[in-house]
């Protein structure tokens, strides 16, 4: 009964933020128009690249396409670098210290809130850019996933992905109480962990070695794993290991973060915000 | 990716100069009942004065460039009083840029040329247009930031001084961490400069200096236009993103790669190329036709339809008042 | 000399519902509804005068002080301050004006108060002479001394509306506008805006309207009162005629706005 109760908490902030996310429907048209016009440069960018030598391409054309048109409707799932400012605020001009005399967790509410707006902004934004995806012609048309399975996976690893994406942010909101310049944090990771996360090229696109190393870090279980899952031209062993690490990561992040909440919160306590 | 880095990082900045006053009402000062003071003698020495001090101040005005320096310079000591945060942020901005780079650097690891371009040659290509992009963002970062000025209602404020708005306007905000953007735009000049095979000549330096000057018009322009917009909608201003950084990152291309209409679009909408494709071809030896050189200065024509848009944007809000 | 004559200003707002149906009609098609903010608003105020202008929240206070200093063009009517039409020839205009905003800052936050001054030296070309002039009396008559040399952000509200005073008369305008100059002001801090005000005035015959809240700013500063509701003038007098016996001023107010409905 207790516990169930804490969970509708932290239900009803989530719930609170979609609506409220589902309220900036200009912003999500621009958005929308932004995220088109984006992805459609990069794919007559890849095409050009295509033209000048196929064959050093590490992945089908069609599957490059489809992640790029993936990427683009599904940006707001996984993007670090979309960090709430009301959470800096709060940090940064002590009204945490209203959140602190509230009976959460706030770990919990933060990820609640953050998820919430990560799903709204998505929803609002995915089934146009997919749309058009699948009508554009045909060598830069998306593809549909092969099989249910392969979609089952993909839905999956979206899910964590996401989860993922926003473990990591709240590290970053973390350690924002620790730090002298919490922008210029910000715009650090901003800029170095889209580039580990395959957001300004795909990782296959990567020199081997690097690519070795990056596959490994939790910046590919964002946006890396769920994008080429879904066009099921991966082996099942790799689909494996890329769900394996998924879970760990978010395990490991999830760890990480909340105890450096926690210790934001003792922080927060003894220095009055 | 389309989202602008800057302006996440902004947002919560510290210098922002008109603030709500209805903040800090804690601290309490007790030295104001030392002003009752008699003041009734030499009334008429000040009156006298005052209409000398009024007709001196008609006299002679300030130059824009003066004045212009005299908003630097006060920027400049706001952005210093937390040099740490400066620091980091010009190291962001560096990396923001430089992760574009490292792209562009491992995609030419696995293949050697784009749309018959070498490597060297999409380096001194991005190099210029990332260049005039900071250049243009560094002066007319107050247009970029110019919806809180809006929002916030210290556009007001601008109007009741007697100068031109968007002096005023681009003065309020001077960007000096954008320095780490040209700073990588700088490292790239110098690794592609000797390496792009041009034989550097008096003509193609010009090129290049015209196409500085016209792309930062051309960049300022559209800053312009994204501002004169914040008088309509403060909403959904994000597809103006597309023209500045999107053209930011995938300008490191040269148009044609985006292929005919692209190009179109580019030479006769937003004039892009006039400042990148066109005059870079002339550098790297593509087209030797010396028209090329001075091409890019058209693009300082573009400032035309945007100061004349802004203007309608400040004659509108002067009539709805917003 | 400010004259108002047959003003008249409405805005257009676009009409918001909520529901997902309606935002997707307002996508193609808004409705607008029309606010008139001023109505046929008629006054004069000689030179040297002082006017309290009063009136409930969204009476038309903001929207007169903008159409005076030029900020917000006007539908239909005359408007001269001095013979110019605030809104035809703004930079000539609000270079005889100035203007404070309660709620607004004009100082930059990091630097020196003394920074903004003279960045605002510049902006209006003030003469080295007439701005340290100007300058050592309004540092004189505020007590600024010390407050020059910190940055606004560490300054209390009270000193900062202090500062802000100075800033708008550095350039010794004629006229002078003050929109809720004393809004969340400590008791002395109050007194001491007020006191200036008043000693400005005296001084150097500076034409001042100013828009309050605070009864008390009217009664010490002003003799004139021009009462606003629902954008049209609803009375002009001193603050006698309105004064009925030993009242206290805050209820007299309050049955003003009650008797004319606002």
């Amino acid at each position: 009964m207790k516990s169930s109760l804490s969970v509708r908490k932290y239900q009803s902030f989530f719930r609170l933020r979609f609506i409220q996310g589902l309220q900036y429907r200009a912003a999500a048209a621009a958005g929308i128009t932004t995220q088109f016009a984006w992805g459609f440069l990069l794919i007559i960018a890849f095409s050009a690249f295509y033209e000048a030598d196929p064959a050093a391409f590490p992945m089908s054309f069609q599957d490059t396409v489809t992640y790029v048109w993936l990427q683009q409707a599904f940006l707001a799932l996984f993007n670090t670098w979309m960090l709430e400012n009301e959470i800096f605020d709060t940090i940064s001009n002590g009204n945490i210290a209203y959140e602190l005399c509230r009976p959460i967790r706030i770990y919990n509410m933060w990820i609640a809130r953050s998820l919430a707006n990560r799903f709204s902004r998505a929803v609002l934004r995915c089934s146009p850019i997919l749309i058009v995806a699948f009508l554009v012609p045909k060598p830069y048309r998306m593809i549909l996933p092969p099989d249910l399975g392969t979609f089952l996976l993909f839905v999956l690893s979206l899910v964590l992905g996401t989860a993922v994406a926003t473990a990591f942010c709240m590290i970053v909101y973390g350690l924002t109480f620790f730090t002298i310049s919490p922008q210029g944090v910000r715009v650090l990771f901003a800029s170095l962990v889209d580039f580990l996360a395959g957001g300004i090229i795909p990782i296959p696109f990567m020199p081997d070695k690097v690519r070795a190393v990056m596959e490994l870090l939790p910046f590919a279980s964002m946006q890396n794993a769920p994008l080429r899952i879904y066009t099921g031209s991966l082996p099942a062993e790799e689909v494996k290991v890329m769900l394996g690490l998924q879970f760990f990561w978010l395990i490991a992040l999830v760890l990480i973060g909340s105890s450096l909440c926690r210790l934001a919160e003792r922080k927060a306590c003894i220095q009055g915000g | 990716m389309p989202r602008k880095y800057h302006d996440i990082v902004d947002d919560g900045s510290t210098n922002t100069n008109a603030r709500d006053m209805s903040t800090n009402t804690v601290a309490r000062d007790t030295s104001t009942n030392t002003i009752v003071r008699d003041m009734s003698t030499n009334t008429l020495a000040q009156d006298m004065s005052n209409t000398l001090a009024r007709g001196g101040s008609t006299t002679k005005k300030t130059s824009a460039l003066r004045l212009w320096m005299r908003y630097i310079g006060i920027n400049v000591r706001c952005t210093m009083q937390y040099k740490m945060s400066f620091f980091m942020m010009v190291l962001g901005q560096f990396f923001v840029s430089f992760s574009v780079f490292l792209g562009v650097y491992f995609m030419f690891q696995r293949f050697h040329s784009v749309k018959g371009y070498t490597y060297q040659e999409v380096l001194l290509c991005f190099a210029i247009f990332l260049m005039e992009f900071s250049i243009a963002e560094m002066v007319a970062r107050g247009f970029d930031s110019f919806s809180s000025m809006v929002r916030t209602g210290s556009f007001d404020q601008v109007l009741v001084r007697p100068r031109n708005e968007v002096l005023q306007v681009l003065g309020s905000k001077f960007e000096l961490t954008r320095i780490g953007r040209m700073l990588q735009a700088l490292l790239m000049f110098v690794y592609a400069i000797p390496r792009c095979g041009v034989d550097w000549n008096f003509a193609k330096v010009l090129t290049l200096l015209f196409m500085l000057i016209g792309g930062t018009a051309l960049f300022s322009g559209i800053f312009m236009i994204y501002a004169a917009f914040c008088f309509f909608t403060l909403e959904g201003l994000e597809f103006m993103n597309v023209f500045t950084d999107g053209a930011r990152e995938h300008g490191k291309y040269p148009i044609d790669v985006y292929g005919k209409k692209m190009l179109f679009f580019g030479t006769f909408l937003v004039p892009y190329a006039l400042v990148q494709y066109y005059p870079l071809t002339y550098v790297i030896g593509k087209n030797d036709n010396p028209l090329l050189i001075f091409l890019p200065l058209l693009a300082i024509l573009f400032l035309i339809p945007s100061y004349a848009f802004w203007r309608f944007g400040v004659r509108s809000y002067c009539s709805s008042g917003s | 000399m400010i004259t108002m004559e047959n003003v008249s200003k409405s805005y257009k707002v676009a009409k918001r519902n909520a529901g997902f149906g309606e935002a997707w009609k307002s996508l193609f098609h808004r409705e607008y509804e029309t606010i008139h903010a001023l109505k046929n608003v008629s006054f004069t105020i000689n030179d040297g005068e002082m006017v309290g202008y009063i009136g409930p929240n969204g009476a038309g206070k903001s929207s007169t002080i903008k159409i005076l200093s030029g900020i917000l063009t006007p539908d239909d009517g005359t408007v001269l301050v001095d013979g110019r039409i605030p809104y035809k020839d703004r930079i000539r205009h609000v270079k005889e004006i100035g203007v404070v905003f309660g709620q607004k800052s004009q100082l930059w936050w990091d630097v020196p108060v003394i920074d903004s001054f003279e960045l605002l030296k510049d902006i209006y070309s003030i003469s080295p002479q007439s701005y340290k002039q100007n300058l050592d009396e309004l540092t004189e008559l505020l007590d600024l001394g010390e407050l020059l040399r910190s940055p606004a952000r560490q300054l209390s509200l009270g000193q900062r509306m202090r500062c802000e005073l100075a800033a708008s008369l550095l350039h010794n305008p004629r006229i002078l506008f003050l929109d809720e100059p004393t809004i969340g002001l400590d008791a002395v801090s109050k007194l001491a805006v007020r006191d200036f005000i008043r000693k400005r005035n005296q001084l150097h015959k500076t034409t001042v309207l100013l828009t309050t809240h605070d009864m008390q700013d009217i009664e010490a500063l002003s003799d004139r009162i021009i009462l606003i509701g629902k954008g049209e003038i609803l009375m002009d007098g001193t603050i006698d005629d309105i004064k009925k016996g030993g009242e206290n001023i805050d209820e007299t107010i309050a049955e003003l706005y009650r008797s004319f409905d606002v």
